[in-house]
C-alpha cells in the first residue's frame, strides 16, 4: 500500500505545492485552517483537479498532467469522511452506507451493509434519518458508508471539527480501532496538534500551500525546525534572537541571555520552549538560563495552571508578559505561596533554535 | 356551455404541463450546475415573460410561428389558431416560473452531498437522480404548480396566436371574457368559480410543497 503525491495548484491567496509519500501508515496533515490540507485531500480524491503534478496510488496513476490522465473521482476507489459527514438526508442510515453498492447483488450488499452495521456499533439505527441521530452517530455512519466499498484510501478531513469535546475522546478511540482494521491507506487532516498526534504515526505540516516539515510525529514534536513548525505543534514561546556565540544567545523579546545545548547558526532567527517545560527553581545555585520572574496572570483549566510571566523586572500591566509556563495545578499549590520574584529556569536542553 | 372550454383548457394546460416540466426542469438544473459566459443574458431573456405584456409574448410568438417563419415556411407546421398554440402560448408564459423555482432549489443541494456521491461510484447521471432531484424534488414540484396555474390562467399571448374560437380555441379565461361581453354573467359566474377554484388548489398545494418538510429532507445540523 502507497501513495505518491506531488502537486502544484494555484489559489486565490497562496500557490499549493506539496508533495509526500504515504507507505503502510496513517499520516496526518496538520496546518491551521487555510494551509492548503483539504484541499490537498479534495485534489487526491477528485473533486478538484490540480494545475499540474501527479497522484499514484499502488502503481494505479489516479492524475497525470504530463500523461494527461484525471481519474474521474468514481473510479479512484477513495473513502472520504466529510468535515459534517455530507450524510445523503433524504436515506436512512441503512440506505447511506448501501449507496455505493448499488452494482452488486442485493444480497451482498445487504450482507456488507450489515456488517458495517455491526462493526460500527449502529444496529437498531438502520431505518432513522441522518437528523435523527446525534453527531456521533452521524460520523459513524459516514465512516461506514465510506468503508463499506473497500476504499484503497481513506481521506478523513476534520472528522471531529463537529463535535462537542466531551464526545471527541471516545469517537477518536473508535476510529483509532477502526483503522487499525482498514487495510488500505489513511490520510486523516486536523488543525488540533493533539488528535493528529494521536491518530497518526507520520505528519506533514502545511503551512501556505507549502509542506514546512515531514516524518515522524515524535521527531517534529520533539524538534520543530521552523517558527511555523514550533507555533503549530503548539509552542507557547518563542522570541527572536541575536547570536552571541555559537552557545550563546540574546533572547529579544524577553529580555534575557540564554546558554544553548545545541549549537547556534545563523539561519536560526528564534528560539523557543514549550509552556510545560519552563522550570522553576528556589535557589539559583549557578544554574544556566535562571531568571528573576514576576507572576503577571494566570489562567485556569481543570487540571492544569497557566501562568504568565515577566522576567527582570515587575509588570506594569496585565498584557506586560514575556512566557507562559504550564503547570499541574498540585505543583501550582506547592509556588503560589512564594514570595516574588521567582525563579524561573529555561533548560538548554528543552530550547528549541528555529528558523524563520 | 362550460364543459367545452374547461376540458379544452385542460387539454391545453395538460400539454404545457408535460412541456413546462420537462423544458424547466432541464434548463433549472443547467442554469444550476454550469456556468457558462452570457449566462446572466439567457437567464434574463428566460425571465423577459414574466415582465412583458402578454400582447409582446405573442407578438413574438406570431412572428416565431407565423407567415414568413422558418417553422411554418420550412417545416410547413402552421398551428396558428389552433389549441396547439394556445399551449405554446401557455408554456412560454409560465417556464420562467418553473426555470427559476428549479434553479434555486438545485442550487440550495450541498455540493457535498453530490461530492460524496461521486467518491461512492455514481456518474453524474446517477447522483443527479439518486441524490440531487430527490432532495430538491419540493421545491421542483412547487415552482411546477405555480407554473401550472400561471398556465392556466393566460389570456393574452393565448388571443393573439391561438384567437378565441368557441369550441377550438377558447380556453376558460377567454370564454369568460366573452361571456362578460355578452353579458352573461350566470355563465361567467360558474366560470370564474372553477377557475379560481382551480388556481387555489394549486397554489394551496404549492405551499404545503414549500413549508411542510418532512423530516428527512431537513439539512443535517452544522
Amino acid at each position: 500500500m502507497e501513495l505518491t503525491v506531488s502537486i502544484y495548484k494555484r489559489l486565490p491567496h497562496y500557490d499549493l505545492d506539496v508533495s509526500f509519500r504515504v507507505e503502510g501508515e496513517t499520516l496526518g496533515l496538520l496546518g491551521s485552517s487555510g494551509s492548503g490540507k483539504s484541499m490537498t485531500l479534495r485534489c487526491i480524491a477528485g473533486m478538484q483537479t490540480p494545475n499540474r503534478g501527479m497522484i499514484v496510488m499502488n502503481n494505479r496513476t489516479l492524475y497525470d498532467s504530463q500523461r494527461k490522465i484525471n481519474v474521474p473521482s468514481r473510479q479512484r476507489k477513495v473513502g472520504f469522511l466529510f468535515q459534517n459527514y455530507a450524510l445523503f438526508p433524504h436515506l436512512t442510515v441503512a440506505e447511506n452506507i448501501a449507496y455505493g453498492l448499488n452494482k452488486l447483488p442485493r444480497f451482498v450488499a445487504q450482507q456488507r451493509v450489515r456488517e458495517q452495521l455491526h462493526a460500527m456499533q449502529l444496529i437498531g439505527l438502520e431505518d432513522r434519518y441522518p437528523h435523527q441521530l446525534s453527531g456521533g452517530q452521524q460520523q459513524r455512519v459516514a465512516l461506514a458508508r465510506a468503508l463499506v466499498t473497500e476504499p484503497d484510501l481513506l481521506l478523513l478531513d476534520e472528522p471531529f471539527s463537529a463535535l462537542d469535546t466531551h464526545l471527541r475522546s471516545e469517537l477518536e478511540k473508535q476510529l483509532i480501532h477502526t483503522l487499525s482494521r482498514y487495510r488500505g491507506l489513511t490520510l486523516f487532516v486536523s488543525h488540533n496538534l493533539e488528535e493528529a498526534y494521536r491518530v497518526c504515526q507520520k505528519l506533514v505540516v502545511l503551512d501556505q500551500g507549502k509542506i514546512i516539515a515531514a516524518g515522524d510525529k515524535q521527531r517534529i514534536f520533539d524538534h520543530p525546525e521552523t517558527l511555523a513548525v514550533a507555533q503549530l505543534t503548539g509552542c507557547k514561546n518563542c522570541s527572536t534572537l541575536q547570536r552571541l556565540n555559537t552557545y550563546t544567545l540574546r533572547a529579544v523579546d524577553w529580555h534575557c541571555t540564554l546558554q544553548t545545548i545545541e549549537p547556534i547558526t545563523h539561519l536560526h532567527a528564534y528560539v523557543g520552549i514549550r509552556a510545560h517545560h519552563i522550570s522553576f527553581f528556589t535557589t539559583a545555585d549557578d544554574q544556566p538560563n535562571t531568571f528573576p520572574a514576576w507572576v503577571v496572570w494566570t489562567s485556569e483549566t481543570p487540571h492544569r495552571m497557566t501562568i504568565y510571566l515577566k522576567l527582570g523586572t515587575p509588570p506594569v500591566n496585565a498584557d506586560d508578559y514575556h512566557l507562559q509556563a504550564e503547570v499541574f495545578k498540585e505543583k501550582w499549590d506547592q509556588l503560589k505561596d512564594r514570595p516574588m520574584p521567582w525563579l524561573v529556569h529555561l533548560n538548554p536542553a528543552r530550547l528549541h533554535l528555529l528558523q524563520g | 356551455m362550460i364543459w367545452e372550454p374547461l376540458l379544452l383548457s385542460l387539454r391545453v394546460t395538460l400539454v404545457a404541463g408535460v412541456l413546462i416540466f420537462t423544458l424547466g426542469l432541464g434548463l433549472g438544473i443547467f442554469l444550476a450546475r454550469t456556468h457558462f459566459p452570457g449566462q446572466i443574458f439567457v437567464s434574463t431573456v428566460l425571465n423577459l415573460p414574466l415582465v412583458l405584456p402578454p400582447s409582446v409574448v405573442g407578438y413574438f410568438l406570431l412572428m416565431v410561428l407565423g407567415r414568413g417563419s422558418p417553422i411554418k415556411e420550412w417545416l410547413g407546421i402552421d398551428v396558428l389558431f389552433t389549441w396547439q398554440a394556445a399551449a405554446i402560448a401557455s408554456t412560454v408564459v409560465a417556464l420562467p416560473l418553473m426555470v427559476e423555482s428549479t434553479r434555486a432549489a438545485i442550487a440550495g443541494v450541498n455540493p457535498e452531498w453530490e461530492d460524496a456521491a461521486r467518491t461512492l461510484g455514481s456518474t453524474e447521471w446517477e447522483l443527479l437522480v439518486r441524490i440531487t432531484i430527490p432532495i430538491a424534488y419540493r421545491g421542483i414540484l412547487a415552482g411546477f404548480g405555480l407554473s401550472v396555474a400561471r398556465g392556466l390562467g393566460e389570456f393574452g399571448a393565448t388571443l393573439m396566436v391561438a384567437g378565441s374560437i368557441p369550441g377550438r380555441t377558447q380556453t376558460l379565461p377567454l370564454a369568460i371574457y366573452d361571456a362578460v361581453q355578452m353579458q352573461r354573467y350566470g355563465l361567467a359566474n360558474a366560470m370564474v368559480m372553477v377557475t379560481t377554484t382551480i388556481a387555489f388548489l394549486l397554489l394551496w398545494w404549492v405551499r404545503h410543497m414549500e413549508t411542510q418538510h418532512p423530516q428527512s429532507q431537513r439539512r443535517q445540523p452544522v
